[in-house]
């Protein structure tokens, strides 16, 4: 029996071609494997064999999805394979929504199947899981070997068109599809277990889950924004110069409070990013670039807002736990209020 | 982080690159910039060009925060 042919898709990290200064390289396909490709092997074994490996940084993929998909599209038409691996991106959220993106596009556009994987808050879980398998892996690299088992395993099931269990049973992350299935009691039998069960205050498994439909209705527009107070918040890592409480890079334990009341325009004298997952020389160049200061302070002057808050938020939402964002934003916006801001401004890198 | 100040009553224009990404968090006035590395600039203008672009960005924001929505919206 011949092998299967495999492609794998990684970012420009990981192929060891650079990190954040990198991050903007384009489309290439090189044969064999690279990086985590060499793991994969090991798993796949004789079944399955990696036969070219498309690179690609994670800012040029989501910068210019688009064209990015295009020329990878091409690439893996060439190719021709059997399945589809991108990843995995673990909480690297621009990585995630490249393999989402590229995966999903892979499947639908050339039929091929395809697979990623990735940590369940990776904004590319929720971006992409009703269209492919995402299989459920660590926060971070030092989860690569089990990831890339894991991974390699359910590859060799779709490719032997094997039946894939449940999510749980699998190790993929819930799709948010149904499946008919035979079971030995009927529905009403069960449901009144499960009643019992409840009743008893036992555990019990619901077998339809609520959806969480985790929205928030917009709030009321600005009436008269020439009153209004303006508040900035970002998570772009903009901090004093030397970060003075020490904000981390990545997976922020805390966030910063600092008073810009006297800045006029942020220079490379008094601000910069401590932002571990971005290219930081512009922003160290002119922190300008990622919370707007200097425009701000313009339009307080000609009163086209009423008034810039004195002091701005910062955080750096890179691989930043969501409930630790959520705490931070939550203690934010109590201070907001009793500040009487009317409206802020948040700006993402 | 936009969710929880935009629950207080406080509207939060977002300002990001990645639209999906907004979008799957649940931003609801989302402003598109430029670059990952500098959503409110570009280096390779002069810098005068590059303060207009970050005044055309910051305008669509203040535009947005004036804007009445009902879902979420895109402000190209």
């Amino acid at each position: 029996m011949s092998k299967y042919k495999i492609v794998h898709y990684i970012n420009q990290f990981y192929a060891g071609i650079g990190g954040e200064d990198m991050a903007n390289y384009e489309p290439e396909k090189r044969e064999g494997f690279v990086g985590p490709g060499q793991a994969f092997q090991g798993n796949l074994k004789d079944e399955a064999e990696i036969t070219a490996t498309i690179i690609c940084g994670d800012s040029y993929y989501n910068e210019n999805m688009e064209e990015a998909k295009n020329k990878i599209l091409s690439m893996v038409k060439e190719e021709n394979p059997d399945l589809f691996i991108a990843g995995p991106a673990f909480n690297a959220g621009r990585y995630g929504m490249a393999c989402g993106d590229i995966a999903s596009s892979v499947e639908k556009e050339l039929g091929i199947k395809s697979i990623t994987g990735m940590y369940i808050e990776n904004p590319g879980v929720d971006s992409y899981k009703k269209n492919i398998y995402i299989i459920e892996t660590k926060n971070s690299a030092a989860g690569m070997r089990k990831a890339v088992k894991s991974m390699s395993k359910f590859g060799l099931k779709l490719l032997n068109n094997e039946e894939i269990l449940s999510p749980s049973e699998e190790g993929y992350i819930k799709r948010g599809l149904r499946k008919n299935i035979f079971v030995e009691k009927r529905g009403s039998e069960r449901a009144v277990d499960m009643l019992i069960k409840k009743l008893k205050k036992e555990e019990f498994t619901t077998e339809f889950p609520m959806p969480k439909f985790d929205r928030v209705p917009p709030s009321p527009a600005i009436k008269d924004m020439s009153k209004a107070k303006i508040a900035i918040v970002t998570s772009g890592g903009i901090v004093p110069i030397n970060n003075p409480d020490h904000i981390e890079a990545s997976s922020a334990s805390k966030y910063g409070k600092y008073d810009i009341s006297r800045f006029k325009d942020l220079t490379c004298e008094d601000h910069e990013t401590a932002h571990g997952g971005y290219d930081p020389s512009y922003a160290n160049e002119d922190a300008d670039r990622v919370i707007p200061i200097d425009v701000l302070r313009d339009m307080e002057k000609s009163n086209r807002i009423g008034k810039l808050h004195n002091y701005f938020y910062t955080t750096t939402g890179n691989g930043t736990a969501v409930a630790n964002a959520k705490a931070f934003a939550a203690e934010i916006a109590q201070e907001l209020i009793s500040d009487g801001v009317d409206a802020v401004i948040l700006t993402s890198t | 982080m936009v969710k929880e100040i935009e629950k207080t009553g406080i509207p939060v224009a977002h300002l990001c690159t990645i639209v999906p990404i907004s979008k799957t968090v649940g931003a609801n006035r989302i402003i598109p910039t430029i670059a990952i590395p500098y959503p409110l600039g570009n280096p390779s203008l002069t810098e005068k060009e590059e303060k207009d672009l970050r005044r055309g960005i910051v305008e669509n924001a203040i535009k947005a925060l004036e804007t009445e929505i009902t879902e979420q919206t895109v402000f190209q």
